[in-house]
């Protein structure tokens, strides 16, 4: 255990639970202990958890307010969708299609994201917050009025007009009908390929987050001034966060969209970026573990409130409320340490220090 | 007109106003500024605002409050742009460097209101300040490739090393804003020499520190110019720190110098006395 420092070891404990939990899901599947409502949720769940880890690299690691990343889970979500029905004569093989168009739809959203990131990321404070927020609406305006579709000629994209004048040659196919979106997708996302997607999110996270370029981006949260007095390029570490964060949110897209038949535009509006953001707050700023925690009890919540019927968002707020109280009371907080302190031998102890940032 | 004088200046490196130490009279200064000053709306913060700085001096920076000298140091390092004037650092003309620039060139500062990273550890500090001078890119360190291992050992092995100039290897875990005071500010000079600068500006070290933590910050000071060569300017209002270990001062009030010298010409100055202890009424 002398080798690792804290950093790696909270690391193993963030793989090891996620491992752990999707083990216990898989177990639970297969001898039918899970109910058909909870089995649907998986993928959203595992899109979500990314969401939220990607989320929280702007806004926990970078300390940027971020209110569009459901933008970018657009941008993956539309583009991914796209390439996977394209490539569909292509690559025949299911999971690498899949793989192919996760990796189109992350890089699509990185690249709207270095694109967004540059003038925005000029801003700070509340004012960027407001900005992203614009942009995360333009992004879904955007969709809304884009057609596209596929025949051997290959893509036609058309703005503003409708699908028709695609002029789509014989046996060609509409993909993107405007405010109708993307029907008739063939469902492949899999829970598996959900925990794959979160293994690699959070080894893209945690090793950046402790890396030369994570301490320099960390660096600019905690005090600019004192980042730019020791040579540290604003500019270029926010935006290295900032479109990685939105890479991420891309792959996620894609993993969400693929997992329903039909997908609209108007899914990732303003209402999915601060659901988001409610995960990645309640789960702890920087906190990544917390962020897959929150994500996914948050998830499966309002499904578990349905007994309640018409109520059944109201709890939701309450429940929101009194955990947002809970999180914050100094008294409980204490209260766990001492638990934690008694319950625990001392070695063990050591280790929490730096779950900080694991 | 400032293009008229620059030959004359530059047969003279160093002007004989200048307080530049014997050892170091025949080198190129490490930084001068001539007629350096700022104005903030009508308001003159700082002018004719003349300094050189010897490679291996240690200079004092005094003042009342108010007087402009935090705006020096800002100047120096580009937090404001200079109205007027022009700093050459090295011998060269920093004119429209940026912050960063101007650390990469060889300026390095603490601040008076300590600036740490604060939620990160102290080695993370002092290793953010060996930023530059430890290059691997983003995806060595995703990929976890062989450049992020051995620039990882670099810099924890350089960071411990500098930790060790003011004994505080054994803080290295501890998070940075839990430090005391007085580690905080050490800790600041640490990062700041981790950028190894040719120069480096002290805003107020020893303030909150107890005696003996200022005396033994004194013989830190002094070594660390000794053992890198760099040259050392500070703004202190502890007046042992600075008539101790200073070779020459220069005294702001309202924004202009009012008097330069050795610490004991500046005891000794009337004008100096005058500004910070005021006029003797004549009865």
């Amino acid at each position: 255990m002398k080798i690792m420092g804290k950093a790696s070891r909270s690391k193993v404990i963030t793989y090891g639970f996620v491992i752990a939990a999707f083990v216990i899901v898989q177990l639970l599947k297969s001898s039918g202990n899970i109910s058909s409502s909870l089995q649907g949720q998986l993928v959203p769940i595992c899109a979500y958890v990314v969401m939220a880890i990607s989320l929280n690299l702007t806004v926990g690691v970078l300390g940027e307010l971020s209110l569009g990343h459901a933008g970018f889970m657009s941008v993956g979500a539309f583009t991914g969708v796209v390439a996977c029905i394209s490539l569909e004569s292509i690559i025949p093989f299911t999971i690498l299609r899949m793989t192919v168009s996760i990796i189109i739809g992350a890089f699509s959203a990185g690249v709207a994201g270095t694109l967004i990131g540059i003038p925005v990321l000029r801003l700070e404070g509340d004012y960027l917050a407001i900005v992203t927020l614009a942009f995360g609406e333009i992004i879904k305006n955007i969709t809304n009025c884009l057609y596209v579709g596929v025949d051997k000629a290959g893509l036609h994209v058309n703005f503003l007009t409708d699908a028709t004048s695609l002029n789509l040659s014989e046996g060609g196919r509409v993909i993107i009908d405007g405010p109708m979106g993307i029907s008739g997708i063939t469902k492949l996302s899999t829970f598996t390929m959900g925990f794959a997607l979160i293994m690699v999110t959070l080894f893209i996270v945690l090793n950046l987050i402790d890396s030369r370029s994570g301490r320099a981006i960390m660096a600019l949260r905690d005090n600019r001034i004192a980042a730019e007095s020791v040579g540290i390029h604003v500019t270029k570490y926010k935006l290295m966060a900032f479109a990685t964060s939105a890479a991420l949110a891309g792959a996620a897209g894609t993993l969400y969209a693929m997992n329903y038949s039909t997908i609209i535009a108007s899914k990732f509006g303003f209402n999915t970026s601060i659901l988001i953001l409610v995960f990645v707050v309640l789960g702890g700023l920087g906190n990544i573990r917390g962020s897959i925690i929150a994500a996914t009890v948050l998830t499966i919540l309002p499904e578990m409130l349905r007994q309640f019927n018409n109520y059944r968002m109201v709890i939701y707020a309450i429940v929101l409320i009194l955990i947002m109280l809970a999180t914050n009371d100094d008294n409980l907080k204490g209260f766990l340490s001492n638990l934690r302190n008694r319950l625990l031998p001392s070695n063990l102890r050591k280790g929490k220090k730096g779950a900080e940032n694991g | 007109m400032d293009k008229a004088k620059k030959p004359e200046t530059k047969m003279v490196p160093v002007p004989s106003t200048n307080l530049v130490p014997e050892r170091d009279v025949d080198k190129l200064p490490v930084l001068e500024a001539r007629n350096l000053g700022i104005e903030f709306g009508g308001l003159t913060a700082l002018a004719g605002f003349n300094m050189a700085i010897g490679r291996t001096e240690i200079a004092g920076l005094i003042g009342p409050n108010g007087a402009g000298k935090t705006t020096v140091f800002n100047l120096l390092t580009k937090v404001y742009q200079p109205t007027h004037g022009t700093i050459l650092l090295d011998g060269r003309d920093t004119n429209n460097m940026t912050t960063v620039q101007i650390n990469k060139a060889g300026i390095a500062r603490t601040f008076q209101n300590i600036r740490l990273f604060s939620n990160l550890s102290v080695e993370d500090n002092v290793k953010l300040g060996l930023h530059n001078n430890i290059n691997y890119g983003m995806w060595n360190g995703i990929l976890r490739l062989p450049a992020y291992w051995k620039g990882e050992r670099r810099a924890h092995e350089q960071a411990m090393e500098l930790l060790s100039i003011f004994d505080m290897q054994d803080l290295a875990g501890n998070r940075a804003g839990s430090l005391p005071y007085g580690a905080q500010r050490r800790l600041e000079i640490v990062r700041a020499l981790a950028t190894k600068p040719l120069l480096l500006l002290l805003d107020e070290p020893a303030a909150g520190m107890n005696p003996s933590e200022t005396a033994e910050l004194m013989e830190n000071i002094v070594k660390i110019r000794d053992t890198l060569q760099i040259a050392i300017i500070l703004i202190e209002h502890d007046m042992n720190l600075v008539m101790g270990i200073c070779e020459g001062i220069c005294v702001l009030n309202f924004g202009k110098i009012i008097a330069k010298g050795t610490p004991r010409e500046i005891r000794n100055n009337p004008q100096v006395i005058e500004a910070y202890l005021g006029k003797k009424r004549e009865d």
